[in-house]
């Protein structure tokens, strides 16, 4: 009988990873065996059989203009955008999660339609708003301020691109974090609203902590997200003027398939990318996870 | 809360989705009015709407895009569904030591920035011989991390009786996933769908490194080749958008409840 029953076990195993055997398979093969692919990649130098193992990719990097100016940009994308949306992404979560608020449904579809757009389209609309003689500008000449060639300046460029990723992504955040306060049981605020607690001390003291583990997600996909930015530098400014609004993503694009492939050096860029959302998300793991 | 307070909070949602929805009523209107009126910032819907298709049918392939577009997102969408949540049903219902750190090793892979793996993958599939293909589209999109955790943690609340009663009646492993699991699991299932299929719709940067014939075109690279050119139609490239808009705007539209409700279970 004890046999027989282990026998079952074993065989309930062995079913269990037949199940999640494709998937596993290909997450390997698509994802961890490409990785290291690009390092070893990035490791070489010259092509095919004349290919011979060094590390001037990664001493180029150092004296690439271009690259530097990519880097700064797209951090200047996260320390700029990631905050601000996260923040507005909980104000609007927390103001939605009152029970007494009319309209709620209405008001979150609303704040989440624009994750319905693709990169690309909304990039075009975005375009198309700020364009010379866009609205945009109309609107700003109407009020007595001077029009913006937005496209034609460095700042209002990069300017453009960070209001565009706070339209896009804020709702999708939000969404996150209404489910996270919804599983906060809302007799924890009568309880402590009774004791006295400030609608303030209740946001820092209670809703805060618990919603932690979703704060430490969405702060990771954000981080993640904005470091391989690429539709929008792409379709929404071309990166430019110049190289002033170009993204990591888009510069290690331009030389693997755009200009004449580099495929050694964009690998060796994009561990470089990799090495900042592991390190990030690293750090950001480390401090979301501290106990108070 | 105060009446001053509740009033505020009115006043800032409904700034805010005004904000949210009005670059969408603007493209709307774009669709409709010819380009100079687009570009002046007309604001009301305008009656340049079959104009501007007729020159966007010109222009480019939007039938074969449309085709293209649906038919690598439903494919796409089905087989991410049926390979993550069987995925996602075997860690949890038959889950040991070593499983558990195959998921946890699994995660790893979110982290892995998609620029750092493109180029390996566009040379395994040019080795292969299948650039150009739907295959070489579909197989590094159909298996996330993402996916497994959601139907992994769907599958937690998969109540344990059920699943011994259906093995007493000698119903198979398999056949327990498909006409029990499955059933029971709508509302994820639906979140799972509108998120697959929003990604595989508005994904951009794979297809438009792997497919490079003109006829595997999809909507976004549609709506990119709009700005190329000398003087840009905006009317046509507005309606260029709506259309690549609407499909997943109806999706996420029509499963919003079991979105939501999907991601709840998600967070937990």
């Amino acid at each position: 009988m004890k046999m027989k029953r282990m026998g079952i076990e074993r065989r309930y195993r062995l079913i269990g990873w037949a199940f999640l055997l494709p998937a596993a398979l290909l997450i390997f093969i698509f994802c961890f065996y490409p990785m290291l692919q690009a390092i070893l990649l990035s490791f070489k130098s010259g092509s095919g059989v004349n290919a011979s193992w060094s590390i001037s990719n990664y001493t180029r990097i150092l004296k690439d203009k271009t690259f530097k100016q990519c880097l700064f940009n797209t951090i200047f994308y996260l320390i700029v955008q990631v905050p601000i949306m996260l923040i507005l992404a909980l104000m609007l979560a927390q103001l939605l999660n009152n029970p007494k608020l009319r309209f709620r449904g209405a008001f979150r579809t609303m704040i989440f339609l624009p994750c319905a757009t693709s990169l690309v389209s909304y990039s075009m609309i975005f375009k198309s708003l700020f364009a010379d003689k866009g609205l945009i500008n109309m609107i700003l000449e109407q009020i007595g301020l001077f029009p913006i060639s937005w496209f034609q300046n460095a700042w209002a460029a990069r300017f453009v691109i960070i209001i565009a990723l706070i339209w896009r992504w804020t709702g999708y955040n939000m969404v996150f974090y209404l489910a996270g306060l919804q599983n906060i049981d809302y007799s924890v605020y009568e309880a402590s609203r009774i004791d006295g607690a400030s609608p303030r001390q209740q946001f820092f003291k209670i809703t805060i902590p618990l919603l932690k583990p979703t704060i430490l997600l969405t702060a990771i996909m954000s981080t993640s997200g904005t470091l391989q930015l690429f539709d929008e530098s792409v379709n929404l400014t071309a990166g430019g003027p110049g190289k002033a609004s170009m993204t990591l993503a888009h510069y290690i694009f331009n030389i693997s398939f755009v200009e004449t492939p580099k495929f050694n050096y964009a690998a060796a860029l994009s561990v470089f990318i990799l090495v900042c959302v592991a390190t990030l998300s690293f750090i950001q793991m480390k401090v979301g996870d501290k106990r108070d | 809360m105060t009446k001053a307070k509740t009033v505020i909070s009115y006043v800032i949602l409904c700034v805010v989705s005004f904000l949210s929805v009005f670059p969408l009523y603007y493209m709307l209107c774009g669709a409709t009015n010819p380009s100079i009126d687009v570009i002046r910032g007309k604001l009301v819907p305008g009656s340049y709407l079959l104009e501007n298709f007729k020159t966007l049918i010109e222009f480019q392939d939007l039938g074969r895009a449309l085709f293209n577009s649906f038919r690598n997102s439903i494919l796409i969408t089905i087989f991410t569904l049926l390979i993550c949540s069987i995925a996602g049903y075997g860690f949890e219902i038959y889950h040991d030591k070593g499983k558990d750190i195959l998921m946890s090793i699994l995660l790893l892979a979110m982290m892995l920035p998609f620029v750092a793996l493109m180029i390996p993958l566009f040379k395994m599939f040019s080795t292969w011989g299948m650039v150009n293909t739907w295959m070489a589209l579909m197989l590094p999109s159909i298996s996330t991390p993402f996916m497994i955790m959601l139907f992994r943690q769907a599958a937690r609340s998969f109540p344990a009786d059920i699943i011994d009663a259906a093995r007493m009646e000698g119903v198979s492993e398999i056949g327990i996933f498909f006409r029990m699991y499955i059933p029971t699991m709508k509302s994820t299932y639906g979140a799972a769908m509108t998120v697959t299929f929003m990604n595989a719709w508005n994904n951009y940067l794979w297809p438009k490194i792997i497919l490079q014939r003109n006829e595997s075109i999809t909507m976004p690279m549609l709506v990119a080749n709009l700005k190329s050119g000398y003087s840009v139609d905006y009317g046509m490239l507005m309606l260029g958008v709506l259309i690549c808009t609407l499909p997943t705007a109806i999706i996420f539209l029509c499963l919003q409840r079991s979105f939501t409700n999907g991601i709840t279970g998600a967070v937990k």
